[in-house]
């Protein structure tokens, strides 16, 4: 920071753009070409989740601006605000409204992109003719006396938000509660029906033709625990209710009755094996004259 | 540093924003380069405050932000809204309007 405020001592000693120091000039370049990528790929991009990582990464370098420039309140509550809160709500509504809905890259307008980009040229034009030269000659104040004037930035511009600026700060305020009203009567949704209780629940949890307890998880007792691969009713017959409902409808479901078959054969094939711990014998091995085909079932 | 390198970048941003919200059909990525807009006007808040050497350009910027917060506050919710009755978030979708 000594050297951010050196920085505006120096400049304002004497004209613009003579002085040059070379801290604030290497964070320009850096941040601004970093904004500026993260500008284009906001436009650019074609899902809005990309969109909005972009303008996070603008907003930061932003941030980083503000405090070049002896802003830091500003670029404290830009980090907090705007990328934190802000970016962070967008990110939620994106979540509400579908992260799978990218841009379709049909034109409405006849000839809407082409004349967007010629109002682009022609405005980003405008701007520069504005901008470029009509500070020449004059000299940067700097922020140094400002800042030091109340004892730092925060301090400065809490003086000014509550003497000159009261008024506006007070207006905002009840925009800022109009804000909040009006967010929660857009997003609120009248309940048409009644409430369950919990006797009607429980009613309905137990009506004819419904499932009163878990239904069986896939794979159970199957010789595979993939999701598509049934479980096996103790008797050996296939629980058709334990494979998703999805994979059921999109024909998913392994041949659920060759399965049982070979289910079946295996079973047959190789007898359950009970091991009487208490009885001595070959141990963990198992009686072998059991398993003659190699049976680590 | 020349004071005119802040307000060149925030040319560029604020054309960008504004070429996006031409060009963009999403109604979220609509508000996102509304957004970007509004930052660039405070980058140049804050570069006139810096070379006025007073910190009201620096106030103007903190209320820019708080009339942003309470747009998207509004605005996401109007998107939200518009969701759930059309289950679209184009803004080419809610055209009843049109003749």
């Amino acid at each position: 920071m000594s050297a951010l405020q050196s920085v505006g001592a120096l400049v304002a000693a004497g004209p613009v753009g003579l002085e040059s120091n070379t801290g604030e000039t290497v964070t320009f370049w850096v941040c601004a070409t970093l904004a500026v990528i993260g500008a284009l790929g906001t436009v650019l991009s074609r899902k809005a989740v990309h969109s909005a990582l972009f303008i996070a990464m603008t907003m930061i370098n932003l941030a980083i601006l503000y405090v070049a420039q002896d802003a830091p309140f500003l670029g404290m509550v830009q980090i907090i605000v705007y990328t934190g809160a802000v970016m962070m709500l967008f990110v939620f509504v994106l979540m509400v409204v579908g992260v799978d809905a990218s841009d379709s890259l049909v034109e409405t307008l006849k000839g809407q992109r082409v004349w967007a980009g010629v109002a682009f040229v022609g405005f980003l034009g405008l701007l520069l003719a504005g901008v470029i030269g009509s500070l020449d000659g004059t000299t940067v104040a700097g922020l140094n006396e400002a800042n030091a004037e109340h004892g730092g930035n925060v301090q400065g511009i809490g003086v000014l938000i509550f003497t000159r600026y009261l008024l506006a700060f007070e207006v905002t305020s009840a925009l800022l509660i109009t804000a909040a009203v009006g967010a929660m009567i857009l997003t609120h949704r009248e309940r048409v029906e009644p409430r369950k209780t919990q006797a009607q629940l429980s009613t309905e949890k137990f009506a004819p033709n419904r499932h009163p307890v878990n239904k069986p998880n896939p794979g159970v007792y199957a010789r595979n625990n993939a999701v598509d691969m049934p479980a096996l009713l103790p008797d050996g017959s296939i629980a058709v209710e334990s494979v998703p409902g999805p994979l059921r409808l999109d024909g998913e479901t392994r041949d659920a009755d060759r399965l049982a078959l070979e289910e079946a054969e295996h079973l047959l094939a190789h007898e359950p094996v009970i091991v009487d711990p208490a009885a001595p014998g070959p141990g963990p091995q198992g009686p072998d004259d059991d398993l003659d085909e190699g049976g680590q079932a | 540093m020349n004071p005119t390198n802040y307000l060149v970048l925030s040319a560029i941003l604020f054309s960008i924003g504004a070429a996006g919200v031409l060009v963009r059909r999403n109604a979220i990525v609509v508000f996102m380069c509304v957004e970007l807009m509004l930052n660039a006007s405070n980058l140049a808040f804050v570069t006139f405050a810096r070379t006025n050497g007073t910190l009201d350009g620096q106030v103007v910027a903190f209320f820019v932000m708080v009339v942003a917060a309470a747009e998207v506050v509004i605005g996401l919710a109007i998107i939200v809204t518009i969701f759930r009755t059309r289950n679209s978030a184009s803004v080419d979708e809610p055209n009843l309007l049109k003749l």
